[in-house]
């Protein structure tokens, strides 16, 4: 870095480089007609998503498949595997701001849209779940004619809460850390309404000391914030099966196999964002190969802890020699759901493996492919751990099959929609990337390089 | 306007800088040279620029440690005051169930801490703001690219036309400019 420092026009020119790579892509976006393929389908997605929704509204939740003893089919696995999605990208943003690992830089933004509709698709699913789905307002403590109020002990009222935060929270701090981008955009912007719209959204930014002092302040509390707030909600999530006296779901590892595997798809769906998008949109400058090093390594750490939750559940079980307990690891092993089990475990570890090697890590056709496999591994884990352990339970009389029925898959299929929907109008309007938290770090590492 | 004392006809001086080190140095030598209304303004945060304005605020802090406060004492609260309003006994069990509360009460706690430190970061910087004097400069929008600007504002008391030109120019700035106020509010 030395040989650098004499050439300080360079630095200057590097800086706008940095600023104009990320905002030209909302103010003047390149390859618009992929985009809008990509945006036509998640539309028609969305359009299944809504069909779907109306179906089961006018129809009710008889047109799912799921009844007793399996009461929690697809929906709340669903919301499980969202939620999980979602934690990656707070992960990455929050607690890599908070150790300085200024490679973030590149990832957080998107990896916290990752999060902020991952949540909204994963919140809807309780919802829709209700029964009385239009009633929902019930959960929101106000005080009502009726003269009720939530019951706060139940594990229904603490997914409102918890999703009602984490939904504000990520919404929060991913506006706080984008409104210095916003004004770069302003800045930058040519065309009046572009002016107005970045304009409105930068709140009148203009990087004073003062302002940037306080920023600062705010989005580190923030972010320390954050950080127990996603490791508390899978961990809540994992209660809320124990709260259940179902065979399978009252493993003391629980929580942090829920948080490990949670972490592990939501880094799965970040790499493979990431790689997309550096891909169709010409970003190699901004996320490198030590990005996708890195997420590799944090895919690898994350996986083989789930690994290790797989190992304990099935220790657990064998170790309390209860009956039920015993029977549930027998189906999951080999009952009618087995398939979901093994496919979890070689989905999720398998390929994983090749990250052990730097040559896969650095390879973007395979880590998307490794984080697909994780992806999709993590969705048949949550299915495998709602309906193995239901289908079966401590009530022999109550034994029952459990088949998804095809508004469940449509309807899942919608959420992708919902999903795609929200993430492509980010990546078309908003800076992508933290400009300024990329110049903030290259100024800082030639300072400590100077002294 | 509060940027605005009567009789002045503009804003501010604005040096521009290429260098965050200048714009460090610039700031550092206003700041022993008395001035209190000046604004260093760039691209992005620069580490120890804040030391050197003097920036020892506790007010974001501690805004949000009382939210976070206030958050947990209205979350328990209101679970205990609805478990008496509307009590439901099941199976006997405490109405009041601190370990079942626990969950609630933590979520209050993030969200009003997050939104204490956020509404009273905004709130200090008099931000949301539709419109701002250096907004007019026409080279100012560099400030969010590669350029580094000091503002010495015409309401500090000691400024003075041309003195405190002179003083920016020493800098070694690459331009020293006038900010004017708009002319709709003129």
């Amino acid at each position: 870095m030395a040989e650098r420092r004499p050439n300080r026009a360079s630095d200057a020119d590097r800086d706008a480089a940095v600023t104009r790579a990320i905002t030209r892509i909302p103010l003047d976006y390149p390859h618009r007609l992929a985009w809008w393929l990509f945006f036509l389908a998640a539309l028609g997605l969305l359009a299944v998503f809504l069909v779907s929704v109306t179906v089961l509204f006018a129809r009710g939740v008889g047109v799912w498949g799921n009844n007793i003893p399996v009461n929690w089919g697809i929906a709340i696995s669903n919301y499980v595997w969202w939620l999980g999605i979602g934690q990656g990208g707070t992960l990455i943003s929050a607690l890599l701001l908070l150790v300085q690992q200024h490679w973030r830089n590149s990832l957080n933004r998107f990896a916290e849209t990752v999060t902020v509709f991952a949540v909204i698709c994963a919140g809807i699913y309780p919802i829709l779940h209700l029964g009385r789905p239009w009633l929902f307002y019930w959960m929101a403590p106000y005080p009502s004619t009726m003269g009720v109020w939530p019951q706060f002990k139940s594990p229904l009222a603490w997914d409102f809460f918890a999703v009602v935060t984490y939904l504000t929270v990520s919404i929060v701090f991913w506006y706080v850390g984008a409104i210095p981008d916003f004004a770069s955009t302003r800045d930058r912007a040519k065309r009046r309404s572009a002016q107005v719209f970045y304009g409105l959204l930068a709140l009148g930014w203009r990087g004073a000391a003062r302002h940037w002092a306080r920023w600062r302040q705010a989005y580190r509390l923030s972010a320390a914030l954050a950080v127990p707030l996603v490791v508390s909600f899978h961990s809540e999530v994992s209660l809320l099966m124990s709260a259940g006296p179902i065979p399978g779901w009252a493993s003391t590892v629980f929580p942090a196999h829920f948080v490990a595997g949670a972490a592990f798809s939501g880094f799965a769906v970040v790499a493979m964002l990431a790689t997309v998008l550096r891909k169709t949109l010409g970003l190699q400058d901004l996320v490198t190969a030590k990005h996708l090093d890195m997420l590799g390594k944090l895919m690898l750490v994350t996986g083989m802890l789930t690994a290790y939750g797989y190992f304990a559940e099935a220790f657990n079980a064998l170790y309390s020699g209860e009956a039920h307990e015993l029977q549930t690891l027998r189906d999951r092993f080999a009952g009618a759901y087995a398939w979901s089990y093994w496919g979890a475990v070689i989905l999720n570890f398998v390929p994983l493996q090749l990250m052990w090697l730097r040559r896969f890590r650095c390879n973007p056709a395979c880590l998307f492919l490794v984080g697909l496999s994780g992806a999709v591994g993590m969705w048949l884990e949550r299915y495998m751990l709602v309906v193995t352990s239901l289908y079966r339970d401590y009530l022999v009389s109550s034994w029952g099959a459990y088949h998804a029925s095809v508004w469940e898959w449509l309807l899942f299929a919608g959420t992708v929609g919902l999903f795609m929907v929200g993430f492509l109008l980010f990546v078309r309007l908003a800076p992508m990337m933290s400009a300024f938290e990329i110049k903030a770090a290259i100024f800082e590492h030639e300072e400590s390089v100077d002294v | 306007m509060s940027d605005r004392k009567a009789g002045d006809r503009i804003y501010g001086l604005v040096a521009e800088f290429d260098r965050p080190e200048k714009l460090l140095e610039a700031a550092r030598r206003a700041r022993e040279a008395g001035f209190v209304r000046f604004e260093a303004c760039s691209p992005f945060p620069i580490e120890g620029l804040s030391e050197v304005i003097g920036f020892h605020e506790p007010w974001t802090p501690l805004a949000t440690l009382l939210g976070a406060i206030a958050g947990v004492a209205l979350g328990y609260g209101l679970q205990v005051y609805a478990a008496q309003d509307y009590p439901i006994d099941i199976g006997g069990r405490p109405l009041v169930a601190p370990p079942a509360f626990a969950i609630v009460t933590f979520e209050f706690l993030i969200l009003f801490g997050v939104l204490g430190a956020v509404v009273t970061m905004l709130a200090l910087d008099r931000l949301p703001r539709l419109h701002h004097p250096l907004f007019e400069l026409e080279r100012f929008h560099l400030a969010s690219l590669n350029r580094f600007f000091l503002v010495i504002e015409a309401r500090d008391p000691k400024f003075h036309p041309r003195r405190s030109r002179d003083f920016l120019e020493k800098l070694d700035p690459v331009r020293v400019d006038e900010a004017p106020f708009a002319e709709a509010q003129a």
